[in-house]
């Protein structure tokens, strides 16, 4: 027990207080890796409640990280040339609570639709969601179509600011931390029991008389949430934001980190984005090719590696 | 006596074959009902419409005076009605009590609990060791389901109908598969249960339901033959004629 609690009290720490460190010597393009390294490991986290716990397998959750970045993106924009004073604003607190509640919403309204099949289909259709946001940003000029949206302003909130690259770094390992506690709890409850029931055997839960079906929508649309808060964060960083963030590849990436970190644990998709935020920094200064060596590895974790990365993790004592 | 489960009528097509023919079929509260034929006579379809799985092209299902015909899977364990299955289907990747506790948190209103730990569900665990230890499963109770013998994962199948805390038990072939040993203690924990529980069981071991049942029901085709005592069904001749003469 105690040499699994170090381990990963090494990890967290390694995050947060290294790239600080590597900052404060004079390498500031560390941090800004860091702080897109903890931002994509939120939404991995966010991913892994469905996909790994719950057995739903997203295609389509780049969607959310774009609609949280745009709520960021067009109260800002609004703010600035006018237009929609309902929600022009650079207050954050109201730039993040359009983020949860736009991706809240298109996680019930997608999820009420995607989660009446399974299996492949599922796969598909959360994809298709996901295309359909795609293009939708592409198709309104207003917000830069497929040239993208510049934030000019980032998120206003008292006490901290988003401009001082610290204090955002800070903020998305904190929040990254929180997120993964969030997870963890939730796993652990009698919802996380009832999901991981119907990841095991769904129909057995239904005849004990689960409604599965809203079990599996509760968990789709927290998920989706804790997407679209990574996306708001992701378009502070960025300040800019463009359709592209939304494309299908991006849903693949974050796939990718869970399924690398391994599905199901606290730290795999922490330990997913870690290992894809490194490799993509030092194999795309080899070769352009970077995407190769990437699936090989993939290849490699998946059929020799049980349990992801995080199996390499010492293992507890005792479960419970 | 009263009827707890009563079915009228009912009719089910697969295709061209049909599985339930204008079906009727009567339980008594606190009996023992069994449900024999041959393969392929409809009796797991019957039970798939009773619980909810499949719904009949026409006819109507009736428990405890209310019509269940239409009502959604999920709802009839909250009515009262619990089944296993013929082909073992238990969550392989949790340990016993966890697959209890799970059917007991069923019973317990919803399980929208996103913080409290699943492990503080003192009830719930409590009441899960003890449906463990009514079917012998004691000992091995923190053990993974996947790793019971086969025996063991049939006794945990009519457990979890139990903790479900059912009125009515739907046991679907739960010798199958069995050996004799392990068979006998199945028909042990079947016969402590009868007089206490209603149950609806279908069983092809003929010395196990002559033994436990208080009335059998052929089918044949999808159509009930007939119903009465296992003295009576042992002398019809439409049974001997149809099944039990067929070896």
């Amino acid at each position: 027990m105690q040499k699994k609690v170090f381990v990963q009290g090494l990890i967290l720490a390694t995050v947060l207080i290294v790239p600080l460190l590597l900052n404060y010597m004079g390498h500031p393009f560390y941090l800004d890796l860091a702080t897109r390294l903890c931002i994509l490991a939120i939404a991995a986290v966010g991913l892994n409640l469905i996909l790994g716990y719950g057995g739903m397998i997203s295609f389509g959750h780049a969607a959310y990280l774009g609609l949280g970045a745009y709520a960021v993106g067009i109260p800002a924009h609004h703010w600035l040339y006018g237009g929609m004073d309902v929600i022009a604003t650079t207050n954050g607190f109201v730039q993040f609570g359009l983020a949860l509640l736009v991706s809240g919403i298109f996680a019930l309204l997608t999820g009420l639709i995607c989660l009446k099949v399974k299996g492949v289909y599922f796969i598909m259709i959360t994809m298709a969601f996901a295309q359909m946001v795609y293009y939708l940003f592409i198709s309104i000029a207003e917000y830069g179509g497929d040239d993208g949206l510049v934030i000019d302003t980032r998120s206003e909130f008292p006490l901290v600011n988003f401009d001082d690259a610290t204090q955002l770094f800070t903020i998305c390992a904190v929040s990254l931390f929180f997120v993964m506690w969030l997870v963890w709890r939730i796993s652990k409850s009698q919802f996380g029991m009832v999901l991981a029931g119907i990841k095991g055997n769904e129909q057995r839960m239904i005849a004990m008389g689960y409604n599965t079906f809203a079990y599996k929508l509760a968990a789709y649309v927290i998920s989706g949430m804790i997407c679209g808060f990574s996306g708001a964060l992701l378009g502070n960083f960025t300040t800019f934001i463009s359709p592209e963030m939304i494309d299908w590849a991006r849903s693949g990436e974050l796939m990718f980190m869970v399924i690398l970190g391994g599905v199901a644990t606290t730290f795999g998709p922490l330990l997913g984005a870690i290992t894809f935020i490194i490799l993509e920094e030092v194999l795309s200064t080899i070769t352009i090719y970077w995407h190769l060596p990437f699936g090989l590895l993939l290849i490699g974790v998946v059929m020799f590696v049980k349990g992801g990365l995080s199996a390499l993790i010492p293992k507890a004592e005792d479960k419970e | 006596m009263t009827a707890l489960l009563s079915v009228s009528q009912l009719n089910k097509f697969y295709g061209g074959v049909h599985a339930s023919d204008d079906l009727n079929l009567e339980v008594q509260t606190g009996e023992l009902h069994a449900v024999i034929g041959p393969n392929g006579a409809g009796k797991t379809t019957l039970i798939s419409q009773l619980s909810g799985n499949v719904f009949p092209d026409s006819g109507t299902i009736s428990f405890d005076g209310i019509d269940v015909t239409h009502m959604v899977e999920h709802a009839r364990p909250h009515l009262g009605i619990a089944r296993t299955y013929q082909i073992t289907s238990l969550i392989n990747s949790m340990s016993v009590i966890e697959n209890l506790q799970l059917a007991i948190q069923a019973k317990q209103g919803h399980s929208f609990k996103f913080w409290k730990p699943s492990a503080d569900n003192k009830d719930a665990r409590t009441a899960a060791h003890e449906y463990a230890a009514r079917v012998n499963l004691g000992s091995r109770a923190d053990i993974q389901v996947a790793n019971l013998s086969h025996g063991e994962q049939r006794r945990l199948e009519v457990a979890m109908a139990l903790a479900s805390d059912a009125r009515l038990l739907l046991l679907d072939e739960p010798l199958a598969g069995l050996g004799p040993e392990e068979a006998s203690e199945m028909i042990t924990l079947l016969k402590t249960l009868k007089g206490q529980q209603t149950i609806v069981l279908i069983e092809h071991d003929m010395d196990a339901v002559f033994t436990l049942a208080d009335r059998i029901s052929v089918m044949v085709y999808g159509h009930i033959i007939a119903t009465g005592d296992p003295n009576h069904i042992r002398q019809n001749q439409d049974v001997q004629h149809a099944y039990l003469g067929e070896d």
